[in-house]
């Protein structure tokens, strides 16, 4: 890659939400502002390679793009927007200080990540507006088609226009809510890169936890002082340091007992324990720790052992039951239970398991759990079937291969 | 910004009868604050005719145009400067009602 290249690849990482942000905040309209920005960075690649990369770029983008959005009404003026015309007329506005145009990134991540859109809605504008992905690179990280993707986003933009989603940082009195809602759309794409979904993609999907650890970043930046932010993003970024140990070479996907500690990355984990750390020094002070710095503490403890059996399980069955408390969800009651196999064997584990079926009997985690806990206490047959279970219902290739050699191995 | 808002009561899982002083409560407020247009509560969707004069000429029949276990109770329209304090007052409505609340922009 040129040096230009780069320059345009790091700048539309950096600027490409502060552009689209700014041009929303001044004409009040999503859609004019992501053609804006998508023109001013086409331009970029056109104009720097001959022009040379402008001493300020995110100035010269911003300008750029209000320009080609300016251009853009009045061809479409002919439609009669007087709307649009008026917005014109205030060519001559001074520029935003940049205090400003940062609260406008956090405005346009809450307006994506609104509660009134649909789940998918919010991943995918999220990944759009904000993220700068392409639409069919977000339609091949859902696995969807390009056009049913670009609905999504365009049915989601019209129902913000239509609805008048406000573009503006929530009150103080629901904005934990909102930023709640923001970290579960991060943590979604996160997830989904770590253990993609779908026989012809990638078991990791690099792009995905890469963004996402982007975004939580920005997040952070922006809100510094929100502890389940910093969580979430230690729980990212102690989770990407495993990701080269996590799939061997024949594509198999490799448990965290069996995991070559030394391919770990260690600056993601030092900087990961220097942000559990962060927040542990508030839980002292006593601010309670939500469930992001829980399961970021915990990943936390099993990254600071060396090997699998120096794992302080009963630190980590400690804060599962912290967790338990923050988030009674039958998923988290089944990780627990795996600390459980540790401390008190698996029998004992295997009875905090079965209690789960009733709610857990359609998630492939679920049987893989139970047929490796039926496994080490001998009991093969039953183990093969849930591991057959399991298998069916995984819906990664490294995975199912990691299964389905564990099942083989059943005598 | 003018939305429609409209109470869903549902056959099988009625909401309580009992909340008329509730929904005049929050009705009286919905007016202090100017977000009140109008209101009105739904007779039985027994009540209700269909009229379908496309063709050569009106055709009525008995009975909602679509026969579901969800009706439409009752309808406000509102005065909101966006849907986040819609949803915000749709939330208490629903409260006030005691049944679910769907709320939809005008063009």
């Amino acid at each position: 890659m040129s040096d230009v290249e780069e320059a345009i690849t790091r700048v539309h990482h950096e600027e490409w939400a502060r552009v689209v942000a700014a041009l929303t905040r001044r004409f009040g309209d999503l859609d004019l502002a992501e053609e804006g920005a998508a023109e001013a960075f086409a331009t970029a690649v056109e104009r720097w390679p001959a022009d040379g990369v402008p001493p300020n770029p995110g100035a010269w983008l911003t300008i750029t793009a209000t320009r080609k959005a300016i251009d853009r009404i009045r061809r479409e003026n002919k439609r009669d927007d007087k709307h649009r015309e008026a917005l014109v007329a205030h060519d001559d506005d001074p520029p935003e200080p940049l205090g400003a145009i940062d609260d406008d990134r956090l405005r346009l991540i809450f307006t994506c990540c609104h509660p009134a859109l649909a789940v998918e809605a919010r991943l995918a504008l999220t990944l759009r507006l904000v993220g700068g992905l392409t639409m069919p690179e977000i339609a091949r990280a859902f696995l969807v088609a390009e056009s049913a993707m670009g609905q999504r986003i365009t049915r989601a933009k019209a129902k913000i226009k239509a609805a008048r989603i406000p573009y503006r940082i929530p009150s103080a009195e629901d904005l934990p809510a909102r930023v709640t809602g923001v970290l579960a759309v991060l943590f979604l794409v996160f997830n989904e890169g770590y253990l993609a979904t779908g026989p012809d993609t990638d078991p990791v999907r690099h792009d995905l936890t890469a963004e996402a650890i982007r975004l939580t970043r920005l997040i952070r930046a922006l809100l510094p002082d929100d502890g389940e932010v910093t969580g979430l993003l230690a729980q990212m970024l102690l989770t990407e340091a495993r990701r080269a140990a996590r799939v061997s070479a024949s594509g198999e996907l490799v448990a965290l007992d069996e995991q070559d500690r030394g391919a770990w990355d260690a600056t993601l984990i030092a900087e990961g324990h220097g942000l559990v750390r962060e927040r542990l020094a508030a839980a002292a002070a006593g601010v309670a720790p939500g469930r992001y710095q829980v399961l970021a503490a915990i990943n936390a403890v099993h990254t600071s052992a060396r090997d699998i059996r120096d794992t302080d399980w009963s630190q980590v069955l400690a804060l599962y039951d912290r967790l338990v408390r923050l988030d009674p969800s039958p998923i988290v009651a089944l990780n627990r239970a795996i600390a459980v196999a540790e401390l008190d064997g698996p029998e004992v584990a295997l009875a905090a398991v079965d209690r789960l079926e009733d709610r857990l009997a359609d998630y492939h985690a679920f049987h893989a759990t139970r047929a490796d806990l039926l496994r080490r206490l001998g009991r093969s047959g039953q183990s093969r079937t849930a591991y057959d279970r399991a298998i069916g219902l995984a819906g990664n290739t490294a995975e199912t291969a990691y299964l389905t050699r564990r099942r083989d191995q059943l005598r | 910004m003018r939305y429609l808002v409209s109470v869903i009561d549902d056959k099988d899982d009625p909401g309580s009868t009992d909340r008329q002083p509730h929904i005049s409560a929050f009705n009286e407020r919905l007016i202090a604050d100017g977000y009140w247009v109008f209101a009105g509560g739904l007779a039985d969707t027994d009540a209700a005719t269909v009229v379908d004069n496309r063709g050569e000429r009106a055709v009525f029949s008995d009975g909602p145009f679509v026969e579901s276990k969800e009706y439409l109770a009752g309808v406000w329209v509102w005065e909101a400067p966006d849907l986040d304090v819609a949803l915000e007052l749709a939330a208490e409505a629903s409260k006030a009602c005691d049944r679910k609340i769907e709320v939809r922009p005008f063009q």
